[in-house]
């Protein structure tokens, strides 16, 4: 078992496409969380291949898109600082603040470093103890244990100089907001596989009931997701609510108990603002009071930074799937890739990032480009 | 003395000024990169060769033409699997000028030593670009040294420019693609960048993987020899194959479509891609080529690739088409379709 080619193979996509098609009788509007499967979607051009009643709203669980402008002046306003050294997972660093990315800090001689996890950072603390090592500690559940396990460590070795810039979102919060939002479209969930290899998915049980809403937990190859959307349709065409898990080789019902209990040691629940969303309430963690010394936001008096979003973007409408990225009218305009307005044109895989690479382009399916030489 | 150029009277409405100083991502071979050369160093240098923005420059001489080209590496790690900065410098500049179709004949290289480099590591390094200059055939007939501070550079920066010459009645371009056209790649992408980055990071990966870099002049050679069709030849480095297809599909007003099934990865760069969260396509190759050849002599080409040990993976991975000209679009492994555009700038890894 490689656990990647297994899950790309052409035929058995084809298959659970027919299947799809096969049970779909009119339109449906299912929001998948993650970007991960946001970006598996685009990448493999699923939503292309889907039959055109299912809608796939990508919703609010790219981190990078959702991180408030709010965190990101502070990130910025601290990476600036001379005798620091703030390393950051590697997509964080093209996202605009109110003015400058962090590569422009770089650029500027700010020490910003790309790591590949939390850990890294809290041993360049160790072996640079002269420097104050910053870490951007941002992401869903699944990033989670690595961060709260980067405190914890850092602690433990009794690193003074190590400190982290906290902005971790929960995804049942979110959907909650949704739900409960008088302009609600979505019908179905594909609930992000990582996040509940992490957490486990009893907590979308009540989710489930309260607003009889399908729920399924969803992998990230093209088979794990069109497996879930499979689920998902099949509930909504027989009237059904429930919580199904299509990736049970990743996730279990109670989740990974060793990180849980690395995570409630570290960290605390707290209010969270969303970028292009606002604040939902206990949707995100803060560091636990007795982590207060690794608090970047307390340590580099940073917590008076107050920021306004673009007046013009609707990125909020569109990460819940209430307006097409197209219908907002700075879309290619003033927002574009190269200068986003908002969190979704930001992230490759935000969604008027995506629109906007495909929104130029002409339907292929004229093209064949199987019956070559070789 | 010419006047300093003024930032505000560039006409494009995107210019740089979102960036007022220069960051790592101009450097990246994407987007930022082609924009610092379309609206800074194109409008100041103007000249017809320049515009061409091929991998090598081909001016006329008494009846000849050259192809000129140059590039400077500031590699880091120095020595990496399968290879280290010196060779890298001497192979690059030598397939920037095969892909003009030209033999490379003579190269220049400057060296920039930081204070401190031991010379047991620079001796090692020259020795390697003596053996791959003896091995292309090409030679290194003069060169520069200096030397700056400790602090102020990675150890050793090697710039090489180079020189060849275009055989008669070859015609081969970035802007000389043409519907219909079929894409050849030379064998497996990704492999340098991944060497580099797995090494770069401490990533340790099952089977290791080592760069591909190799002097691509022999096989140009043989290419040209048994087919007078071959209408654009690329290196696909920096920014990878997907930047160096959307470059000619600009240059050449085409578009050009791949099949992701039949563009050949390695299983080892394949899942450090993956576990990355980064695109092959993307991904820089210091040993491989890109052919754009006429449908009727496609075969023919790739059975001469084939037989070279440079070519044994080549492959056809896509076709030229007039539809969505200036633009790359992939034919996914499930078989939906996605554009592939350039990246902005330096392709990131991402967080989850």
């Amino acid at each position: 078992m490689k656990y990647l080619s297994e899950f790309r193979d052409p035929e058995l996509a084809q298959k659970l496409f027919a299947e799809i098609r096969q049970i779909v009788t009119r339109p449906w509007a299912i929001m998948e969380v993650c970007g991960g499967q946001t970006h598996s979607i685009i990448r493999n051009g699923i939503d292309q291949l889907l039959p055109k009643e299912i809608e796939l709203i990508h919703g609010p669980g790219c981190p990078v898109c959702v991180t408030p402008l709010e965190i990101i002046d502070k990130a910025l306003a601290i990476a600036a600082r001379p005798g620091v050294v703030f390393c950051s997972f590697g997509d964080m660093l093209r996202v605009p603040g109110s003015e400058k990315d962090l590569f422009r800090i770089k650029s500027e001689g700010g020490d910003v470093r790309v790591v590949y996890s939390p850990l890294d950072a809290v041993n360049i603390a160790s072996e640079n103890p002269d420097k104050e090592v910053v870490f951007f500690g941002i992401g869903f559940e699944t990033t989670a244990p690595a961060n709260a396990m980067a405190v914890f460590q850092a602690k433990q070795r009794g690193l003074t100089n190590f400190s982290m810039l906290v902005s971790h979102v929960l995804v049942p919060p979110a959907i909650e907001a949704i739900m409960s939002s008088p302009v609600n479209r979505v019908q179905g969930f594909l609930a992000a596989g990582h996040v509940c290899s992490v957490m486990g998915y009893w907590q979308y049980e009540p989710l489930v009931q309260k607003y009889n809403v399908p729920i399924v937990v969803t992998g990230f190859e093209p088979l794990d997701v069109l497996q879930g959307i499979r689920l998902v349709v099949a509930q909504l065409e027989k009237g059904e609510a429930k919580i199904e898990n299509a990736y049970p080789r990743a996730v279990q019902h109670t989740g990974n108990g060793p990180a849980q209990k690395m995570i409630e040691d570290v960290f605390a629940v707290d209010d969270r603002t969303w970028r292009g969303i606002g604040m939902i309430p206990h949707s995100g963690w803060r560091l636990h009071d007795a982590y207060e010394a690794f608090d970047a936001e307390k340590k580099f008096s940073v917590t008076d930074i107050h920021t306004q979003e673009s007046a013009l973007c609707r990125s909020g409408e569109v990460l819940q799937g209430l307006i097409k990225p197209h219908e907002c009218a700075a879309f290619g305009k003033e927002c574009t890739p190269r200068k986003p307005l908002g969190a979704t044109m930001v992230s490759s895989e935000g969604a008027c990032a995506a629109y906007f690479n495909y929104g130029r382009f002409v339907a292929l399916d004229e093209v064949e480009v199987q019956n070559y030489p070789g | 003395m010419t006047n300093p150029i003024n930032i505000d009277e560039w006409t494009c409405p995107l210019p740089l000024r979102d960036h007022p100083a220069i960051v790592m991502g101009h450097g990246g071979g994407g987007k930022l990169s082609s924009e610092l050369v379309e609206h800074l160093f194109l409008p100041a240098f103007q000249n017809d060769m320049l515009a061409n923005l091929g991998d090598a420059s081909v001016v006329g001489l008494n009846g000849t033409r050259l192809a000129m080209s140059t590039d400077s590496y500031v590699i880091q790690p120095l020595f990496f699997p399968g290879g280290n900065i010196g060779e890298l410098a001497v192979h690059g500049t030598i397939n920037d000028i095969s892909m003009s179709g030209a033999s490379p004949l003579y190269l220049s290289c400057g060296f920039i030593l930081e204070e401190g480099l031991p010379l047991e590591q620079l001796g090692r390094i020259v020795d390697s670009m003596a053996a791959a200059a003896r091995s292309a055939g090409v030679q290194l007939i003069t060169g520069d040294t200096k030397v700056v501070d400790k602090g102020h550079g990675d150890g050793v920066y090697i710039n090489t420019t180079g020189i060849g010459l275009i055989p008669d009645g070859v015609t081969i371009g970035p802007d000389q693609a043409r519907p219909g056209d079929v894409v050849i790649a030379s064998g497996t992408i990704g492999d340098h960048g991944m060497a580099v980055m797995s090494v770069r990071e401490g990533l340790q990966f099952e089977t290791e993987i080592v760069s591909d870099t190799a002097a691509l002049n022999a096989l140009v050679a043989q290419m040209i020899n048994a087919s007078s069709q071959i209408h654009v030849l690329r290196d696909p480095t920096r920014g990878g194959v997907a930047s160096s297809l959307n470059e000619i599909a600009k240059a050449s007003r085409v578009g050009i479509v791949i099949d992701e099934n039949k563009v050949p990865v390695r299983p080892a760069v394949r899942s450090a891609c993956e576990f990355l969260g980064m695109d092959p396509l993307f991904v820089a190759n210091e040993g491989k080529l890109l052919a754009i050849v006429s449908e009727a002599e496609a075969e023919k080409v790739l059975a001469v690739m084939k037989a070279n040990p440079l070519g044994v993976d080549a492959a056809v991975i896509g076709r030229v088409v007039d539809t969505h000209p200036g633009m790359l679009v992939a034919k996914t492994g499930i078989g939906g379709t996605r554009v592939v555009a350039m990246q902005i700038g330096e392709q990131l890894p991402r967080i989850c």
